[in-house]
């Protein structure tokens, strides 16, 4: 594939790509109007014409791997399919172009969503109310290490500053926490890739403020003694929190709130279908149980129980204030709410039921190829292999195997994450993928591992047939490059 | 593994000391370089700064790594080397040699004993390695 | 009641009942229920799941459409609002490109090789809010202007090791109260001070001066003497701005702003009631080490060829845990995107064109609202961009009411936004706007006024 030049490469001077109206009041000038010191020289910007723009963006977008273009078994992303009636309904006007601040008696629809939305997910996850105001994951835990704070704070056990955390959870965790001013301590995992109970009774304590765990964990295993874990925080005086990351296994399946869980955010992006968009925008929607829900985020929206109307409601005094401009991601909310609607309880239920089916399949049928971290003999949404073996036979590691994936043009799968397993490959291929698509990821996974032991060096210099090859990081580090320089150099 | 000078001493977290009479020469092993791959940021004390054995006096970064630095010595750091901070390869390239980091002068020569022989620590780093 | 097998296709899910059969065959399993086996009994949930039940796709249309059908929308009624968000003109090739599924189905750019598309659209978009804002550097995007402007509070709070943050009492409120959010969290001290207090309230503790221009009211203030101000005391200088407006502002860099912040939604993106949004953050080149959030760079290939990375990466959370610079793990790439299509549409004479429209019909609509016998300006001293603040000789609340038999959607009334604004009404004008438009709402102010005031 050619290179395709930067936008302000294509520029050209007095080329226009757009159609803006004429002035149609009368004019002043704007000097006086805003004052000439407030007033700006150039203005660094290309000059395009619409043409040149579809096709740049066009050429871009082939030059982009997405689930519409192929398979996409990213682990602890949930790259499922995003379904096309989502983007048909988050486009209503209706939807899109409602402005935040207008009178809630112009808004009914929306707010009526937002309601209903809230209470959707929170009876997916058994609990008591449900805040969409997160932008994405790591919003919603920090806003639950508030909401976490705060309710300490209330009950005047100031001395709570320590957040307990397994060392296979994502870096957004401890980062959420020490954000919030808690301490972060860390308890190893078990030999089954599990936490380990005796950890865990050490590490609480009269300064324990909560314990943040994904369940399944970032092994893509159950974690079973989950119960007791809840309880033994509880004991301690503290809260648990659960990283939603993975609540794509447990749909219909099993609930955290039942589980013992206070608090929980979702990833309205990875469960719920809403497209991810190269990083974003994504929506981290927190559940919480009714101990919890006084310091929710202003403000919430309720319903008159006489009148059937929906409001904002800005006085809550115990809230943890505001996290968000407005109300959060709202079209992603919709998205979302279509998809729920979409499925029904059936449908939610045989989304948990076939990611846990096809995971298990990859697993079973590379289990051979590869070694199945922790060797565990079922796993939920998601199967950690480890390339160890590659490494110790011919030196081929995790990022190799990932790079030769994609000259079968295939995404690859999470590597070097969870940290606690070396040369990590976390596969999830999501209930939307079918056996065929999975049948075809296999024999590839099985060729590479072939190719490793017979021609090591192919998957070294992979990929071979991408728009670029290996990328000099090293290079971007120390010589950076972060905007381009040539539209800069004419000015003052 | 290269070479791991027999006239240096070395920590758990991979550090060398060079003992030059009441000034020593500290910088990170062949081992510590080749783990963390090409070096790309070297965050080191200013002079004058007092370390305490085994608390942390910088950090190196790689592209996707970041490593703390701990001190194998109590003292105050004399020197640093300037010539490395626009130059992070040089870590990478001869890191018991013109790539050192600090120059640190000791204020519990005692602490010596504490660290391990060459011939320890090539023990160590191995049983270490995954 | 107890579940039998596996639950009916559905649209989204590829398997069939045979396909499922072979692979709990070739896994080894009989049934389902065994893949279950880590879940304890006690917490399995065997029942339906308490959500309403399945609607098929061209229901779920209609009961999306009425439930929209039910929101009073700027497409179908005069829309005068602002306040963070703005009813500007978004040309149709913005919608037909990012809407691409290469772009919009897929994830974080982390394998750079699958994902130059992305990579090189948000090297674009560093490269145009530089442009807007005069920075050196701009990170690939943040949630909204809100955690921007906090996340910016934090990294100098950081980069100069104190703890007390200045906000200006004239930003947005709902920005104030998201920095006050993250700053309590934190414990650090948030001090609310007016522009006039600003320079005095600066001292060896502080850390940075929030600030922002054009400011909640429209209002285009003047900060070289804070900036003066708060260099001398070690601290840094925030700003907070529109980037529609920086195409006619002098940018914050001239001002010797630290960091520059704000919302892009403006930018080719919905209103969307309010989110998702576009945060973007640019600043000087010495924060290099310290700024939050994702940055993509330049470099080449093994072969030479150029090519884009996510760069500077130590900095972020997966690495680093606790000690990040920040929690963040996720920008706003696909509204990053619409901005960069939008920019390169407008391009330099559009996005001028764009705003110069917006503050000529601003000042029109401005002008003859305040004929009116009653309606004066609140800031009638300060130059204004698109968006000025009216006292009514009525409640904003009622008038506000009242324009919507209009087809109206009236200004944003300031009634609970402190005492010395009362009757206050904050409207904007872009260029979105007729003169027929304005005309209107000036008609019917002047008509509800009338009775209103008998």
């Amino acid at each position: 594939m050619d290179h395709e030049p930067l936008i302000f490469e294509r520029s050209r001077p007095g080329r226009v790509g757009s159609n803006l109206p004429e002035c149609d009041v009368p004019r002043a000038n704007a000097e006086d109007l805003l004052g000439k010191e407030n007033l700006r020289g150039k203005l660094p910007l290309p000059e395009v014409s619409e043409l040149d723009v579809v096709r740049h963006f066009t050429r871009l977008s082939h030059r982009n791997y997405s689930i519409d273009t192929g398979f996409y078994p990213l682990g602890s992303c949930t790259m499922k399919y995003n379904p096309r009636i989502n983007e048909r309904t988050a486009a209503l006007p209706g939807f899109a172009s409602l402005h935040p601040l207008q009178p809630a008696e112009t808004a009914q629809g929306a707010l009526e969503l937002i309601y209903l939305l809230q209470q959707h997910l929170a009876g997916i996850c058994g609990m008591y109310t449900t805040t969409l105001q997160p932008s994405a994951g790591a919003h919603g835990e920090l806003l639950s290490m508030m909401m976490i704070h705060a309710y300490h704070a209330d009950r005047g056990d100031s001395k709570r500053n320590v957040v307990v955390i397994p060392d296979s959870a994502h870096g957004t965790n401890p980062a959420s926490a020490a954000s919030c001013g808690f301490k972060v301590k860390g308890i190893p995992s078990n030999s089954r890739g599990c936490t380990d109970l005796d950890a865990l009774r050490a590490a609480l304590g009269d300064d324990t403020a909560a314990l943040m765990l994904t369940n399944p964990n970032t092994v893509g295993l159950f974690e079973s003694d989950i119960v007791e874990i809840c309880r033994l925080v509880h004991e301690a005086g503290g809260l648990v929190y659960c990283d939603g990351a993975n609540m794509n296994a447990m749909l219909g399946l099993t609930r955290p709130g039942d589980m013992g869980f206070d608090v929980m955010h979702f990833n309205l992006h990875k469960t719920f279908s809403t497209p991810h968009g190269g990083g974003g925008p994504g929506c981290g929607a927190v559940s919480v149980k009714q101990l919890l829900e006084p310091y929710l985020p202003v403000p919430t929206v309720v319903k008159d129980a006489e009148s059937g109307a929906y409001s904002f409601d800005h006085n809550r005094p115990k809230s943890i204030g505001k996290i968000h401009s407005f109300y959060g991601a709202f079209l992603i909310a919709v998205r979302a709410y279509t998809y729920i609607r979409a499925l029904g309880p059936e449908g939610l239920r045989a989304v948990g039921e076939n990611a846990v089916i096809n995971a298990n399949y990859v697993r079973s049928q590379l289990q051979d190829s590869y070694d199945v971290a922790y060797n565990s003999p079922i796993c939920m949404h998601e199967v950690v292999l480890t390339a160890s073996r590659q490494k110790q036979q011919s030196g081929v590691r995790a990022l190799d195997i990932s790079k030769r994936l994609m000259d079968y043009g295939i995404h690859p799968p999470t590597n070097y994450f969870p940290l606690i397993v070396p040369e990590a490959l976390m596969i999830e291929p999501t209930e939307t993928e079918s056996k065929q698509t999975i049948d075809e990821f296999i024999k590839v996974m099985k060729q590479i591992a072939i190719e490793a032991v017979e021609r090591p060096e192919l998957l070294k210099g992979a990929p071979h047939v991408t728009p670029v090859s290996r990328l000099d990081e090293t290079l971007a580090v120390k010589s950076l490059d972060l905007r381009y320089e040539p539209l800069f150099e004419d000015e003052g | 593994m290269a070479t791991t000078p027999e006239d240096l001493k070395y920590s758990k977290t991979h550090e060398w000391v060079r003992v030059e009479g009441s000034v020593v020469t500290i910088g990170i092993t062949d081992h510590a370089q080749a783990e963390l791959g090409d070096i790309t940021y070297l965050d080191l004390p200013e002079p004058g700064r007092v370390l305490q054995y085994d608390g942390q006096f910088g950090e190196v970064e790689s592209v996707k790594a970041v490593s703390e630095l701990f001190s194998p010595v109590s003292g105050t750091v004399t020197e640093i080397n300037s010539e490395i901070v626009d130059h992070t390869e040089v870590v990478n390239e001869d890191p018991f040699g013109n790539g050192w980091l600090i120059k640190v002068e000791l204020s519990d020569p005692s602490e010596l004993t504490q660290l391990m022989t060459a011939e320890d620590y090539l023990k160590f780093a191995e049983a270490g390695a995954h | 009641m107890q579940r039998r097998g596996l639950t009916n296709n559905v649209a989204y899910i590829s398997n069939t009942d045979t396909d499922r059969q072979e692979m709990l065959n070739a896994i080894g399993v009989d049934t389902f229920n065994e893949l279950l086996a880590p879940i304890p009994p006690a917490i399995r949930w065997s029942g339906d799941l308490p959500v309403p039940p399945a609607l098929d796709e061209h229901s779920l249309y209609r009961h999306l459409s009425s439930l929209a059908s039910r929101n009073a929308n700027a497409e179908q009624m005069l829309c005068f609002l602002g306040a963070g968000i703005y009813d500007h003109f978004r040309p149709a090739v913005v919608g037909a490109l990012s809407s691409r599924g290469e772009f919009a189905t897929a994830y974080t750019p982390y394998q750079p090789e699958m994902s130059q598309g992305m990579l090189q659209a948000i090297y674009e978009f560093q490269t145009m809010i530089c442009g807007l804002t005069g920075m050196d550097l701009s990170n690939a995007s943040m949630y909204d202007a809100a955690t921007g402007l906090a996340e910016a509070a934090l990294m100098a709070v950081h980069t100069t090791a104190r703890d007390e943050v200045v906000v200006l009492n004239n930003i947005h409120p709902n920005y104030r109260e998201v920095v006050k959010t993250y700053l309590r969290s934190a414990s650090l001290k948030y001090v609310e001070v007016s522009p006039e207090e600003a320079v005095q309230s600066l001292n060896a503790n502080t850390a940075c001066v929030l600030t922002q221009s054009p400011d909640f009211f429209g209002c285009i203030q003047p900060l070289s003497d804070i900036s003066t101000a708060v260099h001398a005391v070690g601290g840094l200088l925030v700003v907070e701005s529109d980037p529609v407006a920086l195409a006619m502002l002098k940018p914050p860099s001239q001002y010797d702003a630290d960091v520059v912040v704000g919302e892009g939604q403006s930018l080719g993106n919905a209103m969307a009631f309010g989110g998702p949004l576009l945060g973007f953050f640019a600043c000087k080149k010495k924060f290099v080490r310290s700024f939050p959030g994702r940055i993509v760079g330049g470099t080449v290939d093994l072969e030479g060829r150029r090519g884009y990375t996510m760069t500077l990466r130590t900095r972020e959370q997966d690495i680093r845990r606790e000690k990040a610079t920040s929690n963040i793990c996720t920008n706003q790439s696909l509204l990053a995107l619409a901005a960069t299509i939008y920019l390169s549409a407008l391009g330099k004479n559009g996005l001028h064109r764009a705003a110069d429209l917006s503050l000529q019909k601003a000042h029109y609509a401005c002008s003859e609202l305040c004929k009116l016998k009653g309606v004066s300006m609140i800031f009638p001293d300060r130059p204004f961009f698109k968006e000025f603040a009216l006292r009514l000789p009525v409640i904003a609340d009622v008038m506000n009411q009242q324009l919507l038999k209009h087809g109206i959607i009236g200004g944003l009334s300031l009634e609970s936004y402190g005492p010395d604004l009362a009757y206050g009404w904050l409207l904007c004008v872009t260029e979105t706007k007729t003169r027929e438009d304005i005309d209107a709402l000036v008609r019917a102010v002047d008509d509800i006024l009338v009775k209103e005031t008998c």
